[in-house]
């Protein structure tokens, strides 16, 4: 890759950011949910590469939203 | 953000609190974020309710009224790319291979003010050996093709008889023997094919102009276009991956229209953009109205998996986890023969199976079931 790609600039590339354990358990308990509910991202998902996440760990995307101007989503860790 | 407005930030959408701030007076943004927040609570759509079928009328119907084949706009300088229903079907289905692949590639400055645009272009064109070989010269006695190149053509792409030997070196490894001589290049043909002779020399030659010499692999076509004031290049064929590795291309803006390829080089969430933006897009030109939260639902659920599935059998419909519901899509047989071979449990959590079953559905009021308290 040219030195200048980097993928987290991408305008199609929302903000992606681990979710810690505090934060997961108020999540799922918002929602009323497990863990295994959440839908997947791939760990070798390449805009996971800069982050350090490993198999079973939660991302927080936040997306930039046509209708609520930003809205947040949440994806489990999946290999 | 105003302090008044802090707390409303957990419970209203960023795009209303902004609204909010912008167009209410200071003194009584607590009054009128309030008003929002009941009005917002009652048009906010109820748990239980069934999304997908609602989605699934919005967007079927006014797919009824669009055209059903694309035109070629004859004279109009943009290329034809496929629109209209074919294009749907194709995003939704999650097809790995569309009809017409397409870049939108920005440039970085000075590229992007049109100059030398045509050598970026030229550049991200794939060549083929046929494309710069101005003569060619049958050698019958010695079974072998003299090619003289265009010395304007290879000038332009910066490429020496040298170079294109030592690339097409390889893909005719099996078939010639690659020479430079002065100015152009001699392919001898191999002496296991010499007793076929005349006809191998022909093979060997239509073979030839089919080598790829420089470029990116993939992309057809290039069209240099302006818009508003910045020029940029638009391309028949893509391979965003190969195309990122070129330094006069903006990474930040570039895009294509393979959906496929965006998840690759830029993960699911970006394809998940992609997909709302370009089946809004195709609805748009189309002067239908669909809300897009519609389509950002089919969105959430193509890529729910971590990759793009398509509404297809072979997609989302196999990942669900009732065999009924599976089997009532398509192919009924395969899923019940294969399910009954696996000692498939059927847990009925889901619409379909309870509808096949005359059972309540668990969507709108039969979502909740009822709980009693006991007396002590």
């Amino acid at each position: 890759m040219a030195t200048t790609f980097d993928v987290s600039k991408h305008v199609l590339v929302p903000k992606h950011a681990k979710v810690g354990e505090k934060e997961l358990k108020e999540v799922l308990d918002k929602f009323g949910i497990e863990v295994e509910n959440l839908p997947r991202i791939f760990l070798k998902d390449p805009a996971l590469e800069s982050l350090d996440v490993k198999e079973g760990d939660v991302v927080k995307v936040i997306r930039k939203s046509a209708t609520a101007g930003e809205a947040v989503f949440y994806r489990r860790v999946a290999a | 953000m105003h302090k008044d407005l802090e707390e409303f930030q957990e419970k209203l959408p960023l795009k209303l609190l902004d609204e909010i701030e912008a167009l209410a007076p200071a003194s009584k943004l607590k009054k009128v974020a309030k008003k929002v927040l009941e009005e917002y609570e009652a048009a906010r759509i109820d748990a239980g309710e069934a999304v997908g079928l609602i989605s699934a009328e919005s967007i079927g119907e006014p797919g009824t009224q669009m055209t059903l084949n694309t035109f070629h706009y004859a004279g109009v300088a943009e290329m034809n790319v496929t629109m209209g229903l074919p294009r749907i079907i194709e995003i939704l289905d999650g097809r790995k291979s569309i009809s017409t692949p397409s870049m939108e590639i920005f440039l970085k400055s000075p590229y992007n003010k049109g100059e030398k645009i045509r050598e970026a272009a030229l550049q991200i064109k794939e060549t083929k050996l046929g494309d710069v070989v101005s003569e060619y010269g049958m050698n019958i006695v010695d079974l072998k093709i003299e090619l003289k190149f265009s010395a304007e053509r290879i000038k332009e792409l910066g490429l020496t008889p040298a170079a294109i030997g030592k690339v097409i070196e390889k893909p005719l490894a099996s078939d010639a023997q690659v020479k430079v001589e002065g100015d152009g290049l001699t392919l001898r043909l191999k002496e296991k094919e010499e007793g076929r002779g005349l006809n191998a020399l022909y093979r060997l030659k239509e073979k030839c102009k089919e080598v790829y010499v420089s470029g990116i692999k993939g992309v057809r076509q290039v069209l240099p276009v302006k818009r508003k004031d910045e020029y940029l290049i638009i391309t028949f064929g893509s391979n965003l991956k190969k195309l990122f590795e070129l330094d006069f291309v903006d990474t930040t803006r570039t895009t294509t229209n393979d959906i496929h390829e965006i998840s690759e080089v830029l993960g699911v969430e970006a394809a998940r953009q992609a997909i709302i933006d370009e089946v809004f897009r195709v609805i748009e030109t189309q002067g239908l109205d669909v809300d897009i939260r519609h389509i950002m639902l089919v969105a959430d659920t193509m890529t729910a998996s971590g990759e793009i599935k398509g509404i297809t059998r072979y997609g989302v419909v196999s990942e669900k986890a009732s065999v009924l519901a599976r089997a009532s899509f398509e192919t009924p047989i395969k899923h019940v023969i294969n399910a009954a071979l696996k000692g498939e449990v059927d847990t009925l959590n889901s619409v379909v199976e309870n509808v096949m079953l005359n059972q309540t559905v668990p969507v709108g009021t039969g979502l909740p079931s009822l709980v009693s308290k006991k007396e002590k």
